[in-house]
């Protein structure tokens, strides 16, 4: 069988081959799809133009729009920061105050910190904000540093034991890993705390309990076990526990010491976020029942 | 119309046809047309280490991991981490308000391979360092969801228990400094003690971390036992430093203000 073969059926060329009698056709590529390679190699040649394409030694096209990606999502973040601006400046120089009385800048906090605070906060104090074991609720009415706007706007920007310069500090010590306090003085101490939330014991106990604490604890928890917000030091007579008020739990504190950590915000969130952060704590904090 | 449109190509189909049928019947014609042809798929694949230099940001700041961290992300890769979270911030105006600056190529200069990503079952990890505390990192990976409860990541408790291994870690900074990573012969030499030093802050083995590797290096007991040294430590220590081997991207790149 010879090349110049033709199937007599659809006149096209054979390929030449043959196997028991079956001949193969050489049919043409359809014109149709050369017509769309064409095309797409124009698309592509075109493209050379106008995008940045081809490396050359040093540099690279450039390409006719001067597209750059870099450029585009600095307009992008631009675009966004002017289209936000007629209600973020606003949040950005009210006080905190009128901020919460005003239903329309609400409505913009609200939508805009809940999201902030689902990809940022979330992790440590839950979606909610009810905080976890170790991590503070952020809606009770008990506030480690003050629940004030400006108080938990710099507790964002610092941190507390963070890497920041200005960060927070606080630590507990390690009473009785560090030998300060006897086991039997640690448990007066737990009996004392409780006492002061309401747990009833032996008066004498509580006594006893409450002149090691007046030695120990008191330069930091205050004579009464109120706290203060000046040294991060949390108000042990109200009814919120950051790790737990049960004896177990009280004896590991007592005994290993605590020292929360959070960290500094001011390299991951603008002034205007945390400030929209701050006002959604205080909202929270209203909405939710005590 | 097409035909019309097609008319004054038909001497390429025609040419086109003639070509091929004839490399078909030379075997040698037809080998130095694969060649050609394959040659094109890999000048494109090639073409782009020309420009690297320009690609590739020169950064004064951009350290090394540490023996530690690079243990730690050995164990990330083992443990097939980059299943789920990507290590790569786009360029998109969603990707840069929620993660940060988005990802430069310097930032992956010491990554071999990298973990860029294209799979986010999880979020990106690109800028996860200093974001969560060493505790929250050593309880998140024990069980997520003590932490957050609607979490579908595994539990990665066995890290805590596992003993890390640290014989093997100037085999490996020897053959990342075969590639390119800038280890020093000194590096090399003390990457065990390092990696038992930089989760050892009152040891002696300490100091040699910094000296080594920058005073801004984190030497922390990471999995919070100072006893023993785990791949809880190391992995940690990997997830702490990602984002902050180099701040060029912080201080470049404009701040997004909501």
């Amino acid at each position: 069988m010879s090349v110049k073969d033709r199937d007599p059926l659809t006149g096209h060329q054979t390929t030449g081959h043959e196997w028991n009698g079956i001949t193969e056709l050489n049919t043409r590529v359809p014109r149709v799809v050369w017509f769309f390679i064409i095309v797409t190699h124009l698309f592509a040649l075109l493209m050379w133009i106008l995008l940045p394409a081809w490396p050359l030694v040093t540099t690279y096209t450039k390409g006719l729009l001067g597209v750059d990606q870099r450029n585009v999502v600095k307009q992008d973040i631009e675009l966004a920061n002017i289209a936000r601006a007629d209600w973020a400046d606003r949040i950005a120089t009210l006080p905190a105050d009128d901020i919460l009385k005003d239903p329309e800048l609400m409505a913009r906090v609200t939508g805009t910190a809940h999201q902030i605070f689902g990809d940022n906060c979330a992790g440590c104090h839950g979606t909610d904000a009810a905080g976890g074991p170790a991590f503070p609720s952020l809606v009770d009415t008990a506030w480690l540093w003050g629940g004030d706007t400006e108080t938990v706007m710099e507790t964002l920007r610092v941190g507390i034991n963070s890497t920041h310069p200005d960060t927070r500090y606080a630590q507990m010590l390690a009473f009785g890993r560090d030998g300060i306090l006897p086991r039997d003085d640690i448990r007066l101490v737990i009996d004392y705390v409780q006492s002061l939330s309401g747990t009833a014991a032996p008066a004498d106990r509580i006594a006893a309990g409450g002149e090691i604490f007046a030695n120990n604890c008191a330069a930091c928890h205050g004579e009464n076990g109120h706290g203060d917000t000046d040294l991060g030091a949390p108000d042990l007579s109200d009814a919120f526990w950051i790790y737990g008020g049960d004896d177990k739990t009280l004896f590991e504190t007592i005994w290993g010491g605590r020292q929360g950590w959070m960290p500094s915000w001011e390299g991951r969130l603008s002034l205007t976020e945390r400030k929209i952060l701050a006002v959604y704590l205080q909202h929270l904090g209203q909405e939710v029942p005590q | 119309m097409l035909k019309t449109l097609l008319k004054p190509f038909a001497r390429v189909f025609e040419f086109q046809a003639k070509t091929h049928y004839r490399m078909e019947r030379h075997s040698m014609a037809l080998t130095a047309g694969i060649i050609l042809a394959a040659g094109v798929g890999g000048f494109v694949e090639i073409a782009p280490l020309f420009t690297i230099d320009e690609t590739v940001e020169d950064v004064a700041d951009m350290r090394v991991y540490t023996p530690l961290e690079q243990a730690g992300r050995d164990i990330y890769i083992r443990e097939g981490c980059y299943a789920c979270h990507s290590q790569m911030i786009r360029t998109l105006r969603d990707e840069v308000e929620r993660y940060g600056p988005y990802s430069l190529a310097v930032e992956s200069k010491y990554d071999h391979p990298m973990l860029w990503g294209s799979k986010r079952t999880g979020p990106d990890l690109a800028r996860v360092g200093d974001k969560y505390s060493d505790d929250w990192q050593v309880r998140h990976l024990i069980n997520p969801r003590d932490l957050v409860p609607q979490s579908v990541m595994p539990q990665y408790a066995f890290l805590q228990e596992t003993p890390l291994r640290t014989d093997d870690l100037p085999g490996r900074l020897k053959a990342l400094s075969m590639v390119g990573v800038p280890y020093t012969d000194d590096m090399i030499a003390n990457a065990a003690d390092d990696a038992l030093g930089q989760a050892r802050p009152d040891s002696d083995r300490a100091s040699g971390v910094l000296d080594r590797y920058g005073e801004a290096t984190a030497v922390r007991t990471f999995d919070g036992q100072s006893d023993r040294l785990t791949e809880m430590d190391a992995l940690v220590a990997y997830l702490q430093i990602l984002g902050n081997l180099t701040d060029v991207a912080q201080n470049t790149q404009l701040m997004t203000e909501e």
